[in-house]
């Protein structure tokens, strides 16, 4: 295996949808969390802590949408044509929720505030569900015609598995969202967000492994790559250890590091999904033949070029900046004039 | 009701909402450049007062401007797969390269702008400016670009691969500088210069009608209404280079835009009127003869191509893109002319003593941003019936899959959010302007 143009977009389509995790998923996991605190005084200390970063994690997203586009077009109009429903009610959920985020804190009054605690909240969860079921159905393969087009309905996309998949995703950014509000936090809500970590820490082992099992035992062809080389058992074992170095961390009340440790277990897991789907991209189930790959879905090698030297300008930048910012708005998170 | 018909719905409802926004963030962020600057430079608090205020409109376009945007990213592969196929190579590199050069900037700094005034000095958090503002413009060329490209496609071969045609990139400076591109995209920049200047315009004009806030809603309209009258006649100026453009490139838009019908002859040009598509003239206008000629060729005389020329099946829809043309070019007009008034009467020092004219700039926030949905309309519609010009047609590029009742279930969930997502920012624009430059602290701790 060479590292050819195709598999150096693979690689960057990838990270850019690792980064969106990484990032989104931890301020999507604040939301989750965010009715589980009763005060409206830590409710606000939960939106400021996300709220310098929160749009600028969901540019993530948007940009990975574009490299897709832009690299493997027969994936982006396959699945995104596909996958209808869930996507438009996920866009839905992405927007309600920044509507929510916007507007709570511009009024006062109870009922106002509950109300955009509760849209911020379920769209959160809704979004990472919905995020979780797609990769879920990219994995289990979903079934394409041989003219590249979704063969099912909105309906096809919810069994089991992705619906496991879907919470496992849920599970995953509480957790991870969890453990950046004791990062971000003091006092009282930082004892309580301590409390937050232990159990979305349970529920996500618990699906973590759930999600193993019914992968091995369901989804064999997943581990084909993994088995065939070897070496690359190291990954999953790499998830392992990070995930048991969180709550070593946290009781050492060391929460950087905890968070660095999180930030890893996501990672890796991307890492994982990247090695069990590859070659393919879109997998065919039933009919593996008709499967995008990243060589019968991609640009012209022209393109995959041009885009490189484009990304080599602007990933240097892109990380600078999120370096920057995030360093800029380090530290506990204090409420001012220009808050949420 | 078809699939085409209610995609075609779904994309000019998202877009046309989606446009009010980024083009205020673009004006407004040039001018929050200006303001900044102004600040560091004189050192007057009274512009670090404009700034501030300006921001805290900024932050709310911007916001909305995304969440809305958000769904402009994804939707060619919705509702258009077949067009992202066959144009993913090019039109996707584009949108790739507005992501990274554009939207991370924009979204990255604009929290030092908005949060960061205790964070970081001055200087940074003007640099900072500076960075949202290139950020938002960055955006508008890849954009165009794209744009341009379905306009006036250049720099690609087509080739076919498994019975499948598509778009594959040659020569990526000849598909960046695509004949319409830099014509259309100082047209574009121009446009979202106005939408900000006239709207802080009308926010400065309705604090001195009610004496509210005065010295800084003077200082306002200072900076705001040379950008406005600058902008304006760099408007007209390019509108008139687009015009040529689409004369040379796109001659059934033209004549459409015209309602020009003969094969061959003199064209005019009208200020105003209604096409009569049976008798093939335009009716109840006010026209120029042989004008339209004389602007594209400098002879009154030279034949241009009309309507007849082209088989009913590749012409654009006439009233439309008549009507959306027209529109734009009165409000285009009318614009400059009440900018030049008010240059007019600040050099005779009575530019805030005439009570008409803040009126009338009060209301004017309207014209550029119906001008800019109305000269997008122009653009759009008059490409019809192609999605690429000349080489595949709207109803090739509608992903073939997806059902009417897909559609429309996605319709209304838009048209629910979209709604409130509008009634929302004007009820807080609303509570923005009415609360005025002075923040709720200053007030505190003058007390």
């Amino acid at each position: 295996m060479h590292l050819d143009l195709h598999i150096i977009w693979f690689i960057l389509v990838g990270m850019l949808m690792t980064g969106y995790a990484l990032l989104d998923g931890f301020d999507l996991g604040v939301g989750a969390l965010h009715l589980w605190t009763r005060t409206d005084q830590n409710r606000r200390i939960m939106l400021n802590a996300i709220g310098p970063v929160w749009d600028g994690n969901e540019v993530w997203l948007v940009t990975g949408g574009g490299a897709l586009f832009a690299a493997f077009p027969e994936v982006y109009a396959t699945v995104f044509s596909g996958f209808y429903e869930a996507f438009m009610l996920l866009l839905f959920a992405l927007i309600f929720r920044a509507v929510a985020i916007e507007f709570r804190s511009k009024r006062p009054g109870e009922k106002w505030h509950l109300l955009w605690d509760v849209s911020f909240s379920v769209s959160s969860i809704l979004s990472s569900f919905l995020i979780g079921v797609a990769l879920g159905n990219l994995a289990w393969g979903i079934p394409l015609s041989d003219h590249k087009e979704f063969m099912g309905n909105f309906f096809t996309l919810l069994h089991p598995y992705s619906i496991l998949v879907g919470i496992l995703t849920v599970a995953l950014f509480m957790m991870h969202g969890a453990i950046y509000i004791v990062l971000k936090t003091e006092g009282a809500l930082h004892e309580q967000a301590r409390g937050w970590v232990k159990n979305t820490m349970i529920f996500f082992i618990v699906m973590f492994a759930m999600t193993t099992l019914a992968t091995l035992l369901y989804a064999p062809q997943m581990s084909d790559v993994i088995r065939t080389h070897p070496v690359l058992f190291l990954v999953p074992l790499l998830n392992i250890l990070f995930i048991a170095n969180i709550p070593r961390e946290i009781s050492k009340g060391r929460d950087f590091r905890a968070f660095l440790s999180s930030c890893f277990t996501v990672l890796t897991l991307m890492a994982l999904f990247a090695i069990d789907v590859f070659p393919n991209l879109v997998y065919s189930n039933p009919h593996p033949e008709n499967s995008l790959t990243l060589y019968n879905a991609a640009s012209s090698p022209e393109t995959l070029h041009m885009m490189l030297i484009i990304a080599a300008l602007g990933i240097p930048l892109v990380l600078a900046y999120t370096v920057s910012i995030y360093w800029i708005f380090r530290g506990k998170v204090k409420l001012e004039e220009t808050s949420y | 009701m078809n699939v085409i018909f209610l995609s075609r719905l779904q994309f000019g409802l998202t877009i046309c909402f989606h446009y009010i926004f980024p083009p205020l963030s673009v004006g407004l962020g040039l001018l929050l450049v200006l303001m900044e600057g102004m600040y560091l430079w004189t050192k007057n608090p009274l512009y670090q007062k404009m700034t501030q205020f300006w921001v805290r409109i900024f932050g709310l376009t911007f916001a909305i401007g995304v969440a809305s945007g958000i769904v402009m990213e994804f939707q060619f592969g919705t509702n258009w797969s077949s067009y992202s196929r066959y144009v993913g190579d090019v039109f996707g590199s584009a949108l790739a390269a507005e992501g990274i050069f554009a939207f991370f900037l924009e979204s990255g700094f604009l929290a030092i702008l908005l949060f960061g005034w205790n964070k970081v000095g001055p200087k940074t958090h003007f640099f900072s400016t500076l960075m949202v503002s290139l950020g938002s413009m960055f955006s508008a060329v890849w954009i165009v670009v794209a744009n341009s490209w379905m306009q006036t496609p250049a720099g690609f071969h087509l080739v076919e691969r498994g019975g499948q045609v598509r778009a594959e990139i040659t020569n990526f400076w000849k598909l960046f500088f695509n004949p319409s591109s830099m014509g259309r995209l100082s047209h574009v920049i121009t446009g979202c210069w106005q939408a900000g200047a006239w709207f802080v315009l009308s926010v400065s004009a309705y604090y001195l009608l009610k004496r509210k806030h005065e010295d800084f809603a003077k200082a306002s309209i200072k900076i705001t209404l040379v950008l406005a009258f600058i902008s304006s006649i760099l408007q007209i100026l390019s509108g008139h280079a687009n015009a040529v453009i689409v004369s040379r490139y796109q001659p059934a838009k033209l004549a459409a835009m015209e309602g020009h019908y003969p094969v061959n002859a003199p064209a005019n040009f009208n200020l105003w009127g209604w096409v009569d598509g049976k008798e093939e003239r335009v009716r109840g206008g006010l026209a120029l003869p042989g004008f339209l000629s004389f602007l594209v060729s400098g002879k009154f005389d030279t034949p241009i191509k009309g309507l007849n020329a082209f088989p009913p099946q590749d012409r654009p829809p006439v009233q439309a893109t008549f009507q959306c043309y027209h529109g734009m070019l009165l409000i285009g007009i009318a614009l400059f002319l009440f900018s030049l008034w008010g240059v007019i009467l600040w050099r005779k020092g009575k530019l805030f003593q005439s009570r008409w004219l803040l009126k009338l700039f009060v209301l004017s926030v309207l014209g550029p941003q119906l001008a800019n949905q109305l000269g997008w309309m122009t653009a759009e519609v008059g490409r019809q019936p192609w999605i690429v010009y000349g080489l595949l047609r709207t109803s090739e590029g509608v992903s073939p899959i997806l059902r009417s009742g897909q559609v429309l279930f996605s319709i209304i969930l838009f048209s629910l959010v979209y709604l409130l997502l509008f009634v929302l920012f004007i009820y807080l624009l609303d509570q923005k302007i009415r609360k005025g430059p002075e923040s709720h602290q200053e007030t505190l701790h003058r007390a």
